[in-house]
């Protein structure tokens, strides 16, 4: 139960419930499709740029909890930030949820750690991943659906 | 004797206990917790009998069939040969090279579609399914019909997910040539009244093929009471291996379709200019078969048979009822799929909780079910849901193991109930 409780910590639970940035951004930059075929989890991931820089970012979709939360902290995390500056947050997480590599406390990932119960759950990475595959297409305006397989 | 205490001998004589202990990894532990497997649908557990089977056949029978003039080739032959007479029995086909052994359910279909299809179907024809098939029993004929300029029908289901007959019925047109169709559907957990569809199809002279994937492990089945003309299975759901399945085919059908792989063993004489093929069944055996699988299949099914399939469906059944029943009575569950006739499956999903987060939850408690579409994305949008949790029942399930995954899902409601 103690790894299940590291995996649904209490941000992810009040994200996935009360999700920010939840809603089409209209007349957005850029914005891609996301799936995940496994358990068909849907989203839609839209950005505002001002030159190198997210302005602003907001999703939209229907996903599991793990995908809901992740993508809610996603936008919150990244706004405001360079491409590569998101692109550097982007690879910290993905070390974060598979091998574990970045410690919980690392603090450029502030609160995106919660999501460090992941790990233990191999088959749940594609879930959290899931919004910024989605988002790293959106940005790159590529609008082929974004697949986790 | 009365009657009445003929059957209550009969009934006791399953004892669900007794079997557990015939599998052994029912004993093993999942996150401190016992084991309670309720993804039979996906694949059943294997009893002691089937895993000393494989591991007699490599450790002291070993050999490949067929040709070979050495004892030990000419035992493995015999064991093979003895693995499809046990198919034909449990499916009571008129003769033993009725029985094709394939890979699985998925490639019997696809020998069927490829087959019998490409020969028989031209431009505008018509294959008939239902809206409940699993993925393996639409896209083989999706590729076919993208083949020969085919068109693909589909037949309605209800809002409980029963096929609604007198639709179908309609759907069979003057240039339906084949009608393919599940007998249990995996995600619904509908049973089909199959005898019905065949006597429709038959009326107006078109074949049909059963996908018996789920069905022949839960209740007896009869090709020639049915009177299909194909029924395809898979060897790992009815307790035996991976890698092996069945195509039963009227042997009439199967004379006259040309063969779906070549290779070794499904000739008669090869030739630069001229090859003829062999007789049945091994026309559609192309290559070393999965020798291991086949004679472990054939030990699968003396066990099933040994168990007995009517003690089996009257032990699921009340298995079912029961949990249908448990399953009700959860704040914020809802089942996908209700049809009067029914069987193993409960499919459902729940206010606020991903199937997802569902099936990793109840995994904390040891608790073993399937997430997902079920290959079944069809059904999935019929009922507007991305996606069910489903337990499946099987032989050695308990009212005990209903009782842990309901308790289970109470901690998926404490968890999503901030």
């Amino acid at each position: 139960m103690s790894e299940l409780r590291d995996l649904y910590q209490e941000v992810i639970l009040d994200h996935n419930k009360h999700p920010h940035n939840f809603g089409e951004l209209a007349g957005a930059d850029r914005h891609a499709d996301g799936f995940n075929p496994l358990c068909g989890d849907k989203l839609v991931v839209y950005v505002n740029l001002h030159g190198d820089t997210i302005t602003d970012v907001r999703f939209e979709g229907s996903g599991c909890a793990i995908s809901k939360a992740s993508a809610s902290l996603m936008t919150d995390s990244v706004k405001g930030k360079t491409l590569v500056e998101t692109r550097e947050l982007f690879n910290r997480f993905l070390n974060l949820v598979t091998d574990g590599d970045v410690a919980d406390d690392d603090e450029a990932l502030g609160k995106l750690a919660v999501f460090s119960g992941v790990r233990d759950y191999p088959t749940r990475v594609k879930c959290a991943s899931l919004a910024w595959h989605t988002l790293r297409a959106a940005v790159e305006d590529r609008h082929d659906v974004v697949t986790t397989e | 004797m009365s009657s009445a205490e003929t059957a209550n001998v009969v009934e006791s004589a399953f004892d669900v206990q007794r079997i557990r202990q015939d599998f052994p990894i029912l004993s093993r532990s999942i996150r401190e917790h016992k084991l309670v497997y309720l993804d039979n649908a996906a694949t059943t557990q294997k009893p002691q009998p089937v895993l000393d089977t494989l591991a007699r056949y490599y450790a002291t029978g070993n050999a490949n069939i067929h040709r070979g003039v050495y004892l030990l080739s000419e035992e493995a032959t015999a064991a093979f040969d003895l693995a499809r007479g046990k198919v034909q029995g449990l499916l009571n086909a008129r003769a033993a090279h009725e029985i094709i052994f394939t890979r699985n359910s998925t490639e019997s279909i696809n020998l069927v579609a490829q087959s019998y299809g490409r020969q028989n179907l031209g431009s505008g024809d018509e294959v008939l399914i239902t809206h409940m098939e699993h993925h393996s029993n639409i896209v083989p004929w999706q590729l076919l019909c993208e083949q020969v300029g085919a068109r693909l029908c589909v037949a309605p289901i209800d809002g409980r997910g029963t096929l609604q007959l007198d639709e179908f019925e309609r759907l069979i047109s003057p240039r339906t040539r084949l009608v393919a169709v599940v007998h249990l559907s995996n995600s619904l957990g509908t049973v089909n009244p199959v005898q019905e569809i065949v006597r429709m199809a038959h009326a107006r002279g078109v074949p049909v093929l059963i996908d018996g994937s789920q069905s022949i492990y839960h209740m007896p089945v009869d090709v020639q009471a049915l009177d299909c003309d194909f029924y395809v299975f898979t060897g790992h759901k009815l307790y035996g291996p991976t890698g092996i399945g069945v195509l039963y085919g009227r042997e009439s059908l199967l004379e006259q379709m040309p063969p779906y792989q070549g290779g070794g063993d499904m000739i008669r004489s090869v030739t630069f200019e001229k090859t003829t093929y062999a007789e049945l069944p091994h026309k559609f055996e192309a290559g070393t078969p999965h020798i291991a699988g086949a004679i472990g299949l054939g030990a699968a099914v003396d066990y099933l048979l040994r168990v007995g399939l009517e003690g089996i469906g009257r032990h699921e059944a009340d298995l079912l009822a029961y949990g249908t029943n448990a399953l009700s009575e959860v704040k914020g569950l809802q089942l996908i799929g209700t049809a009067p006739k029914k069987a193993s499956i409960l499919s459902f999903v729940m206010d606020g909780a991903h199937p997802h987060d569902i099936g990793t939850i109840v995994d904390s408690d040891g608790v073993a079910i399937r997430t997902g579409h079920h290959c079944t994305q069809p059904v999935m949008d019929r009922f507007g849901v991305p996606a069910t949790a489903r337990a499946s029942i099987a032989m050695y399930n308990t009212h005990e193991e209903i009782d842990a995954l309901v308790k289970a899902l109470e901690h998926v409601r404490e968890t999503f109930t901030v």
